[in-house]
């Protein structure tokens, strides 16, 4: 893996002011993949609009872990079944 | 510029105290707030007000000289001069306020015009990604039919971008770095562009197989004869075996739509032949099909 695509977590912490103990819980419950390079964690940028949806939703909107797992999950659903919509839609495009 | 009622759209009154603020705030942004709205416009709108409601009702400077001049906000500036006269530097910061990749620039022009468009933010100096940006591009049929180049206006600047063949109706694509701007050093957020193919009159299209019914005269649906059919790619010459029926379909292989990011590849069209019975028979025309038909 190239690691220009990678952001060290324990920068990304200082930057964006949040404990290195929310990441780890981020970690833990499998909402974000970690990378380990000589002892040290590292985020691939492409999970970083992940992770500061995830940020926002625990200190700004006061939700917790076990909330933020249940809309991680809904909005996945939502996302799913609005690509379905679109190609039904599509579908019956045929028909009208 | 309208006058903006920042109590009426947290749904608080005058005398809210500041926990009522607060939590009047959170209940709106957890119903409102974009993460948990995607593609949603209406929730996003409605989250920049409330953000903007509290980021004027949960700073006591700002929520002061908003009731002291709110309808009449055009004499905030003599109020501020006043202010500086007295050489009393508030210092003061509201906490509170979210971002939900929000910019300054996304308040309104009653906010910017009383408090000049500045905002607090959690904590100290944080790095924020820009806003994503989201537009809409509609295209014809016949225009998602070949990769061509379009410019496109986004919050005032032109992007020149390739659209490839076989893009699909509803399908969002994603320009990295095109959104808006980062806070504080930020990274730019995204444009995110869905496509909006509009359906083609004649040509039903399902991924990258496309329909097309064509009228078929009685005589060369009964005989057999060559037509031309009128494709997105231009005039086929197709032929028509003898005694077709209606509702025949003709699989054309590699005629369908381009498939998306797969050059050279394209999807099968399928002609379906809707023979038509003539009409306005003239004497001599009906005296020969009774002649058929009494042919047997």
């Amino acid at each position: 893996m190239q690691t220009e695509n990678l952001i060290a977590i324990d920068e990304f912490c200082v930057k964006h002011d949040v404990e290195l103990s929310f990441i780890t819980s981020l970690k833990q419950t499998g909402l974000i993949e970690i990378t380990t390079i000589e002892r040290e964690w590292f985020i691939h940028t492409e999970q970083l609009k992940q992770l500061e949806k995830f940020i926002r939703l625990y200190y700004e909107l006061d939700i917790n872990l076990e909330g933020i797992e249940t809309i991680n999950h809904l909005l996945q659903r939502i996302e799913t079944m609005q690509n379905e919509l679109i190609l039904l839609r599509n579908k019956l495009g045929i028909y009208e | 510029m309208n006058f903006v009622d920042y109590y009426k759209i947290l749904g608080l009154t005058k005398s809210a105290s500041a926990k009522d603020v607060k939590d009047a705030y959170r209940k709106l942004a957890r119903k409102y707030h974009p993460d948990l709205n995607p593609n949603n416009e209406d929730a996003k709108t409605n989250f920049q007000q409330i953000n903007e409601a509290n980021e004027v009702l949960s700073d006591p400077d700002k929520r002061k000289k908003y009731d002291q001049y709110g309808k009449d906000w055009q004499h905030a500036d003599e109020f501020e001069k006043q202010q500086q006269q007295q050489s009393q530097s508030s210092g003061s910061r509201s906490g509170g306020g979210f971002s939900g990749g929000q910019s300054a620039g996304d308040f309104s022009d009653f906010f910017e015009s009383m408090f000049g468009g500045s905002r607090s933010g959690r904590g100290r100096q944080v790095k924020y990604r820009g806003e994503d940006y989201t537009t809409e591009i509609h295209l014809e049929l016949i225009d998602a039919y070949k990769t061509h180049k379009q410019t496109l206006t986004v919050n005032g600047n032109n992007i020149r971008i390739t659209i490839p063949a076989g893009v699909e109706n509803g399908q969002i694509i994603k320009i990295a770095g095109h959104g808006g701007p980062g806070a504080n050093g930020g990274p730019n957020g995204d444009l995110y562009i869905t496509f909006s193919v509009a359906n083609h009159p004649d040509i039903k299209r399902l991924g990258n197989n496309l329909y097309l019914t064509v009228d078929l005269d009685i005589y060369t649906a009964v005989l057999g004869g060559e037509i031309t059919i009128d494709t997105l790619d231009g005039k086929v010459k197709l032929k028509v075996k003898p005694e077709i029926q209606n509702g025949t379909k003709v699989k054309l292989k590699g005629k369908g739509f381009p498939a998306y990011k797969n050059e050279g590849q394209f999807g099968d069209l399928q002609v379906t032949y809707s023979i038509k019975i003539p009409t306005n028979l003239t004497e001599k025309q009906k005296k020969l099909f009774e002649e058929l038909r009494n042919s047997d």
